[in-house]
């Protein structure tokens, strides 16, 4: 077997992954704290919170908890790792879904009211990013004519001057994959209050340890899809990256939660309007070439 | 910060005070304070916390409310009492309904004196617990696995 530099990005993020997103975790904690006038917790906490959390006695609520949630961790990681490893990235929004339906069963399983009612919400938050993701992918395929990651990214114009719409959807819709205000209604991150804990309600010690685990994997390969749009330049690229990444904290500092006919109604408006406005014209430009 | 635990997620209960000390309490999360920076959170979720914030006395309503959050927290926990109240039921001692402190329901690590307790002290009954969380989490670390289940049987609530 012939062994590319894909491969070599695919292992390193299964490695890397949790080390990138928990720093991602600590800039988020220390810039929010700042936000607010506050000093914050140490940029590694984190990791002292995901250890804590691994040294926790705690007894599942029943059998089917934790092979739900490790499930959930697997097609998170298997996610990311297809998603560097060049497939269809069509095909990884699909197993991408399949991670999150794991985790809302999950949330079931454990008979909470709260737990019910935050994957309820959950799954309208899906609902209402769905098709943003996907106007993204055919957007990128547009621009760059492939699924695959590493074509998008050799692409030569940058792709936030051809998809500046598309891109604006996939901001909005950034702030609900990251559990952040003011779509925060499934749960709230950093074991701040919503619904008790909604989405994670009755999850403790360990089996939180993963939930957190996964999303710290989600996050890198969310902002890697953010890279894609300024790929073009290095310096586009980080300039690109922080400016969202400032963004979306500074939004979740600034809003107050909606209520879940809102945060659907929004997000549909903003996928057709930026979305499908960006995508229709483009499409009819380019499709001659 | 060595000998004391980093990741404090607490849950907070009023048993039945007359709020001066949870206000308090939550004046420690304000910028002035920053309960944040010794890794300090507030959770609402019992099974997810560390530390037991008291405040206020214990009632024959409550009693049951108290013990059953106590018995959802995993191990290693820890319980800290603010306020005069929660150490004896202060000036609603000799109220018919009133039972007396905490410790009359579950065991206390750490009392806050204070009638209401200053935000300062709360922090430093805080961190005291913080480091009798790490001792009892590298006992429990040698402790055999199979004593796992304790927590949650006791408090269980369905």
């Amino acid at each position: 077997m012939i062994f590319r530099t894909e491969n070599l990005v695919a292992i390193g993020f299964v490695v890397l992954g949790p080390i990138i997103g928990g720093l991602i975790a600590g800039v988020d904690r220390i810039l929010t704290a700042r936000m607010q006038g506050r000093i914050g917790p140490p940029l590694l906490q984190p990791f002292y919170d995901l250890s804590k959390l691994f040294s926790k006695r705690i007894a599942p609520v029943n059998r089917l908890q934790v092979p739900f949630i490790v499930s959930h961790l697997i097609f998170v990681v298997l996610t990311g790792f297809l998603f560097f490893e060049g497939s269809d990235i069509l095909l990884i929004i699909f197993v991408l879904t399949l991670a999150e339906v794991f985790l809302v069963l999950a949330a079931y399983s454990t008979g909470s009211p709260y737990a019910a009612i935050g994957a309820e919400r959950e799954l309208l938050l899906m609902t209402a990013y769905e098709p943003m993701i996907i106007l993204t992918l055919v957007g990128l395929y547009q621009a760059a004519k492939s699924f695959n990651f590493y074509e998008i990214l050799a692409s030569t114009t940058p792709l936030i001057l051809q998809l500046p719409g598309i891109y604006i959807g996939l901001l909005f819709i950034l702030v609900m994959k990251l559990q952040k205000s003011p779509f925060d209604l499934a749960t709230s991150h950093h074991a701040h209050q919503e619904l008790v804990k909604g989405l994670t309600a009755d999850m403790g010690g360990p089996v939180l340890g993963l939930v957190e685990l996964a999303h710290w994997y989600e996050s890198v390969y969310l902002y890697a899809i953010v890279f894609l749009f300024f790929s073009s330049s290095m310096l586009a690229a980080c300039i690109g990256l922080v400016a969202t990444f400032f963004f979306v904290i500074l939004i979740d500092n600034v809003t107050a939660r909606v209520k879940w006919q809102a945060a659907l109604a929004s997000a549909w408006i903003i996928t057709l309007v930026a979305g499908a406005g960006n995508l229709v014209p483009f499409y009819l430009i380019t499709r001659g070439h | 910060m060595g000998g004391v635990e980093r990741s404090i997620w607490i849950v907070h209960y009023d048993a039945s005070s007359c709020n001066g000390c949870d206000i308090e309490v939550l004046a420690c999360l304000t910028p002035v304070y920053d309960a944040e920076r010794f890794g300090c959170i507030v959770t609402g979720d019992p099974k997810q916390a560390d530390l037991l914030l008291v405040t206020g006395g214990v009632n024959n309503r409550n009693v049951e409310v108290l013990k059953s959050i106590y018995g959802q927290m995993p191990e290693p926990r820890a319980v800290v009492a603010i306020g005069a109240c929660a150490y004896s039921g202060g000036v609603f001692s000799e109220c018919y309904n009133v039972c007396g402190g905490v410790a009359t329901a579950i065991p206390v690590d750490v009392y806050v004196p204070g009638c209401a307790a200053k935000p300062e002290s709360i922090l430093d009954g805080v961190l005291r617990a913080a480091a009798i969380l790490k001792e009892r989490r590298v006992a429990l670390r040698s402790a055999p696995r199979n004593a796992k289940k304790g927590s949650t049987e006791e408090g269980a609530r369905r």
